[in-house]
């Protein structure tokens, strides 16, 4: 086995989503790499990066709830007008009834659910497509959006505006950098650490196979790594910026929607829903309640991912989350998902959307116009999944493995191991 | 046969996959007019070989020449194989459920002129081909409004649209019943009468030996031998240890059975159809299981086995009308899936892909997600329980596979068949309902699964098999209830087992006597 498959299947695991996700890791950090040198250093100055997070967080939360939904086999349509209901609702509530902000936000959650619990009663309970229940509700709650707002806009208090425009605050000695952040950091380190020792120590337990040590020290370094100098970027920028509370919300999401979809009998449910729908139901699945719990949550993160957006533009209007849907969607699906169901992963679409978010920006601060930055994401959208899909069929599982393999000198048969020609028999059609 | 002439000649054919040769030099000689059977387990490269020469394996990709009709052919797709007149049919039928018959026998064929088709010919067209089938049909019927024994007609009608000449069929009869099974080999040997030569892949071993003229042995990508059926003297005996490469002393583990109490039983239990409510699936059935006993339901094709067997588990076929379960002596309540599995009940369902298994999913994940309760706390699950619990299956079941991390669509269909075992042995049941448990299993992997299912009733659960395979069903049943459009016929034990006698109640609803 090559040292790069090695690694690949080490780090990721062999299935084609995971083998699909270290491409899209190498695929990001070409582009961050391409943009810094582009935009001579602008892509990863203080500044962009602190209005990058802000700017796409919204977009990576809605991507989060999206994940779930397309595992399970479905689609939403309607989470841009949903976070846009909410926000004009949670806008008017706080302007017109003085209803103060921590409240606020709660009724908003609340209304997701609301909104949720109604489409997830048409998709999991009466059997209507999920597409057509939340193009029915793209409409229905665009226009409730414009109904309330009188198709106008609200603004909101200063209190709520911290939520989507808010940064950890400067406390403690003057070191140069903002000291929460440093902090964050810090954590952050730690637990990539504590997370590949206790992975160790799993493996050794179950007695399984554990991955070599020069594994796991780049397994943990560069992580370390880039969360260092991320660190010190977040901390670094102007006084009284610093790393977002949105992106803070966004990191707690993703830590806890990856081990439910991970390491929980739920998690489990909604990926063989997905998979095979008359298996899961077979082997004691509630398919329905998987269903509509699935597509309720996806409401719920659109109110929250509305609410942040609100915050940050200081007023809800009539125009906000328009076309947010695709770019979740987009994300999800550059991010490994399969369009079946069954196969993806959170930090996958987060990988997803961070490609598609440094794409937007980069193109951006070169001054391309948004006509252009369009059919690029378009393009680059297509060709992920193409990609893909060629590789899928020429029994290659991995962007990054076709893109090894001009440099590749050893022959197929001669360098596989035993097992992995066992992996190759059972996927060529030899059935016979 | 041996003075035919040579149709088709596949010489020293090598195809490679990334990291394993799925074929080794392998040699076929096909004799015009014969029906030529080609056996192996699976595994053993049958597809393969029939995927190089209908050309899904375009020439180039793989090494070794092919000599069809005198000269060497070089497919470089399906229609051109098909242009040639080698029409393969494969196991899963390629037919659109929503067409109808005619509709389906010409696709992709359709007469006529510049894309417009012409209906005139083609229905005229059509009642013949069906006619050369003996398909007794309104050719506007859709497909999936006939049965499986007719869609596979229609299949080989189709091939005949294309002036076939020489028919591949993949396990043509692996999901027909007994009569269809029949009827579909009649129709091979009388296609033989009219010049058309057939190659049948079958792992059903007595239909190759009364059907075929010649056999051609596969074992691991090579050609063990070739075989005249009638002037070698073959049986199944002979073909089986052709395939496996020893003798397989008896088709079933030696067993003798430890049988208790009845703890199972079932009243009264009456289920309409899903769709069509005046019709029944179930009619009044009733029967018992023992402890340690492993009960046989014997009965054609439609007869409503599986339907009775999913309507037991959870309500999970049809709409439940009366009835009642009782375990161990007290009446239970199994209204959901998850009810049957905490009552003890596993249902193995006869189709592991289609409703068996997640596909996606590895093996370890597949072998706990019946009952993830038992291996998670709070809802979140223990992963080193899991692997544990997994890979001790894997050990104690042999599933042919490195380790529980590989994903099963990797896995052959018997190592598939192993996991979905596991996965409801994992569950603790006391009433293993197994249905069709070896379809699609190569000889080695069904003599091991029977293994597992006598061990399962040694252990004092009580097992139900559903099969098709009246000798599986007589070699490995304690105790065989027959079936026969939803109602129970009759009830046999093993020292009384015979074929005939099974096939006789089988086919009809008069109450046989009681045993």
């Amino acid at each position: 086995m090559s040292r790069v498959k090695e690694l690949q299947k080490s780090l990721f695991g062999g299935t084609t989503s995971n083998a699909r996700q270290f491409g899209m890791i190498f695929t990001l950090v070409a582009i961050v790499l391409l943009f810094q040198i582009l935009t001579d250093g602008l892509t990863l100055s203080p500044g962009n990066l602190i209005s990058l997070v802000s700017q796409y967080s919204y977009i990576l939360i809605l991507a989060i709830g999206m994940l779930m939904v397309i595992v399970a086999g479905h689609i939403d349509l309607s989470v841009g007008s949903i976070a846009a209901f909410v926000g004009i609702v949670v806008a008017n509530i706080m302007q017109d009834y003085s209803v103060p902000w921590f409240l606020a936000i709660l009724i908003g959650l609340a209304v997701g659910a609301v909104i949720g619990a109604w489409q997830g009663f048409w998709v999991a309970y009466v059997g209507v497509p999920a597409f057509i229940v939340t193009l029915a509700g793209m409409m229905l709650f665009r226009g409730g959006n414009q109904f309330i707002g009188n198709a106008d806009t609200i603004p909101v208090p200063e209190g709520f505006r911290k939520i989507g425009a808010g940064f950890l605050p400067e406390i403690g000695p003057n070191t140069g950098y903002n000291n929460l952040t440093l902090l964050l950091g810090l954590v952050i380190c730690v637990a990539v650490v504590v997370r590949e020792w206790r992975g160790r120590a799993t493996r050794r337990e179950m007695q399984a196979e554990v991955a070599p040590m020069w594994i796991s020290v780049i397994r943990v370094a560069i992580p370390l790594v880039v969360v260092v100098f991320a660190t010190l970027q977040f901390a670094g920028g102007r006084v009284g910026t610093s790393f977002p509370i949105s992106g803070i919300i966004l990191g707690v999401l993703v830590v806890i929607y990856g081990f439910v979809t991970r390491n929980t009998a739920g998690g489990r449910h909604i990926y063989a829903v997905g998979g095979n729908a008359r298996a899961a139901e077979l082997s004691g699945v509630k398919l329905k309640r998987v269903n509509f719990l699935v597509m309720m949550n996806m409401s719920v993160l659109a109110a929250l991912a509305g609410m942040i957006f609100v915050a940050r533009s200081a007023a809800s209007g009539p125009q906000d989350g328009i076309g947010w849907e695709l770019d979740a969607i987009a994300a999800v699906f550059v991010g490994g998902a399969a369009v079946s169901g069954g196969l993806g992963t959170i930090s996958g679409s987060i990988v997803g959307g961070l490609v598609m978010a440094v794409l937007n920006n980069g193109l951006q601060l070169m001054g391309v116009g948004s006509d252009r930055v369009q059919i690029i994401k378009g393009v680059v959208l297509l060709l992920a999944v193409a990609l893909d899909a060629y590789n899928k069929k020429q029994g290659r599982f991995s962007v990054i493995d076709s893109l090894m393999r001009p440099f590749r000198r050893d022959t197929p048969t001669g360098a596989e191991s035993p097992a992995e020609a066992g992996q190759e028999r059972g996927k060529s059609p030899v059935a016979g | 046969m041996s003075g035919a002439p040579v149709l088709l000649e596949m010489r020293s054919i090598t195809k490679e996959f990334p990291g394993v040769k799925a074929l080794s030099d392998v040699n076929l000689v096909v004799r015009a007019g014969e029906i030529h059977a080609i056996a192996g387990e699976n595994g053993a490269g049958k597809s393969t070989l029939m995927k190089v020469l209908s050309g899904v394996y375009p020439y180039g990709t793989y090494s070794g020449e092919i000599l069809y009709q005198g000269t060497e052919s070089r497919f470089s797709d399906i229609r051109a194989s098909e242009h040639a007149g080698i029409v393969i049919i494969h196991q899963e039928l390629a037919l659109v459920p929503g067409m109808s018959i005619t509709e389906n026998i010409f696709l992709g064929n359709e007469p006529g002129r510049g894309g417009v088709i012409d209906w005139k010919i083609a229905n005229r067209r059509a009642t013949e081909l069906m006619a050369q089938v003996g398909l007794e049909e309104d050719p506007d019927t859709l497909i999936k409004d006939i049965g499986v024994g007719k869609q596979q007609l229609v299949e080989i009608a189709k091939a005949f649209a294309k002036d076939v000449k020489l028919l591949i069929l993949d396990e043509p009869t692996a999901a027909l019943n007994e009569a269809d099974s029949q009827h579909l080999l009649d129709l091979l040997r009388g296609f033989k009468l009219q010049g058309i030569t057939s190659i049948i892949i079958s792992h059903k071993l007595n239909e190759i030996a009364q059907v075929a003229d010649s056999i051609t042995i596969l074992r691991d990508g090579r050609t063990i031998e070739t075989l005249d059926i009638k002037a070698d003297g073959v049986d199944e005996d002979r073909i089986v240890r052709g395939m496996v490469g020893r003798e397989l002393h008896s088709r079933f583990p030696d067993h003798t059975p430890n049988i208790g109490e009845v703890f199972f039983e079932v009243r009264d239990w009456t289920v309409r159809h899903p769709i069509s409510a005046e019709r029944l699936v179930a009619k009044h059935s009733g029967f018992t299981v023992r402890r340690g006993e492993i009960v046989g339901f014997a009965g054609l094709m439609g007869a409503g086995r599986t339907e009775l067997a999913m309507s037991l588990f959870g309500r999970s076929y049809g709409t439940y009308v009366s009835g009642q379960i009782f375990k161990d002596g007290e009446e239970i309540v199994l209204k959901s899936v998850s009810d049957a599995i905490e009552h003890g009940l596993a249902y193995v369902s006869e189709d592991r892909k289609a409703i068996g298994l997640n596909l996606l999913d590895d093996i370890k994940t597949s072998m706990v997600a019946a009952k993830l309760s038992k291996i998670s706390k709070h809802g979140v699950v223990d992963q080193v329980q899991e692997y544990q619990a997994a890979e001790s299956y894997r050990k104690s079941l042999r599933v042919k596979a490195p380790t529980v991390d590989e994903g099963v669509t990797k896995l052959s269909g018997g190592n598939q068949q192993k996991v979905v075992l596991a996965k409801w042995m994992f569950t603790d049941p006391d009433l293993l309902i197994l249905d069709e448990p070896t379809r699609g299993i190569d000889v080695g992997a069904k003599y091991e699964i029977y293994g597992i299912i006598q061990r399962l009733a040694d252990q004092g659960k009580g097992v139900i098999v559903i099969s098709s395979e009246l000798p599986e069903l007589i070699g490995l049943c304690d105790r065989i209830y027959t079936v026969f459009e939803g109602t129970i016929t009759g009830e046999i034990l093993r020292k009384d087992a015979d074929p005939e006698l099974l096939m006789k109640q089988m086919t009809s609803v008069k109450k046989a006597q009681r045993a």
